[in-house]
């Protein structure tokens, strides 16, 4: 097993600021938008952040919800083991808001898609966005494509994109690794 | 995540603790599911479940036939009332014919004790014993032990008691087993010819006197007395039991402690409970019927896991 570093700490920090900027760009004061992370892994990211629109470019009261996917997965019975369910906290209406999907990775794009199905749950969103840390180029097997990116990766199926965040890895980092 | 150590859920004594806890999580996930605006889920869409019912259920069915639909399963309902039972077909012959239209989980209540088990080892589907006879109740006692973990935070320590009819009762049975192993002190009361005899091999405290047994305890688990297993008399009159074994409110409010009141249902107003007890703060039988559809669906959901 090998691996390579993708992006770095600072790497990942500048990433981390320009999508908080193209996030302002289009949502400005995010008065009728709210983040969504993906549980888990795009949790920390979606937390990361809206710290960083509020500490950094002064943008208060950003709404930011959590939602699992775990009963709306495709595979089902299909895949070798039962995942296990997050919580859902999402203590605001979608009705009518622009949502922002935030993962850390997409690959396959079908945690998106059962993303969408989960989210008809708590409401119709006006839109519905998506914000990745990292897009696997190629590797799609849905006609899914990120709103914002913050850096295109071509990792072959037997590769693995891992990301860490100082919250659960002590530091900020992607790593392209080879089983 | 880890998965059940077993492909039926027959009854609480084939399940471990390990079994109990990851029911009781994955049942925490549903209950935040079926409080939202859309109560559903898609995670069953590809699964067909039969509910058979060779004994009367009102309760049982409904909150089984929910969960199945808040899960997206395929629901089909057999009561034996209508069947061809009635013409002599043997309960592997019924089953078969309903599975040959290829239903994947069966959930089953019948008469006799034994029969889900016999039934799992006949039959190529996942089953699921919705009570069997006077043996094993297993999603009633979960739900029942669930209630007291929502209630308490844990299971652990706290003293329970069955109240009534043990004798006839699946319930007190799979209850029994589900308290120990989450590691409740586990007492049974009621008059001694509704008590079996040798229970207290199973670890269980024996007391006939309700008072005692209600000062002892957190929680009072009151069953209903099943007058209709009943072949002969045990009691003199209900009259008489009820003086004996009801819990009212002026008993209650004469004990130092504050006890919580289940009753599985359904309940005998006036008989093991009153009408101020069943309706008052301290019980929460209501919960218990709520938190019934999510651990049935925590259950299904595990047990479809495993149908590959």
């Amino acid at each position: 097993m090998s691996q390579k570093v993708l992006l770095n700490n600072k790497e990942v920090n500048i990433i981390l600021h320009r999508l908080a900027c193209q996030l302002i760009e289009k949502h400005i004061d995010f008065s009728n938008t709210v983040l969504i992370g993906l549980q888990p892994r795009g949790t920390y990211l979606a937390q990361r952040l809206k710290m960083m629109l509020s500490d950094d470019y002064n943008i208060s009261d950003i709404k930011l919800g959590l939602l699992d996917i775990t009963f709306y997965r495709d595979d089902f019975r299909r895949s070798d083991k039962l995942h296990e369910a997050n919580s859902t906290e999402i203590d605001f209406l979608i009705e009518d808001k622009n949502v922002v999907f935030i993962d850390d990775v997409l690959y396959t794009g079908r945690s998106i898609r059962a993303a969408l199905t989960a989210i008809q749950s708590y409401g119709r969103p006006k839109e519905i966005e998506l914000l990745t840390l990292i897009d696997r180029r190629f590797s799609r097997h849905l006609p899914i494509q990120p709103d914002y990116r913050g850096r295109q990766v071509d990792a072959i199926n037997d590769e693995k994109v891992l990301v860490n965040w100082i919250e659960t890895s002590g530091e900020d980092a992607v790593y392209l690794i080879n089983n | 995540m880890s998965e059940l150590s077993v492909d039926h859920l027959l009854g609480i004594k084939y399940l471990n603790n390990d079994d109990i806890n990851l029911i009781f999580d994955t049942a925490d996930h549903f209950k935040k599911v079926i409080n939202r605006p859309i109560k559903k889920v898609p995670s069953l869409r590809d699964i067909t479940i039969a509910n058979l019912f060779f004994e009367n259920s009102t309760r049982t069915k409904l909150s089984f036939e929910l969960a199945q639909k808040r899960l997206s399963a395929d629901v089909i309902n057999f009561s034996s009332a209508q069947s061809s039972l009635n013409k002599g077909e043997t309960l592997i012959d019924t089953v078969n014919n309903i599975l040959s239209m290829k239903v994947d989980i069966v959930v089953m209540r019948h008469p006799n004790p034994g029969a889900a088990k016999f039934l799992s080892m006949h039959v190529d589907a996942k089953i699921i014993n919705a009570g069997d006879g006077a043996h094993e109740h297993p999603t009633q006692a979960l739900l029942d032990t669930y209630s007291i973990r929502a209630k308490y935070g844990e299971v652990k320590g706290k003293k329970v008691v069955i109240v009534g009819d043990i004798l006839h009762s699946r319930v007190a049975l799979s209850n029994i087993f589900a308290l120990q192993l989450q590691g409740a002190e586990v007492m049974v009361c009621g008059p001694k010819t509704l008590i079996p005899k040798y229970i207290d091999k199973l670890g269980v405290k024996v007391e006939t006197n309700l008072i005692k047994a209600l000062k002892w305890c957190d929680v009072a688990n009151m069953l209903r007395v099943q007058s209709e297993r009943m072949d002969i008399s045990y009691f003199p009159s209900t009259r008489e039991y009820a003086q004996q074994y009801g819990v009212t409110k002026n008993l209650l409010d004469s004990l130092d402690n504050e006890i919580t009141i289940m009753h599985p249902g359904p309940i005998n107003r006036g008989v093991e409970i009153s009408s101020e007890v069943a309706d008052s703060d301290q019980s929460i039988i209501l919960n218990q019927v709520e938190n019934g559809v999510a651990i049935r669906m925590a259950v299904i959901y595990l047990l479809a896991s495993k149908i590959k």
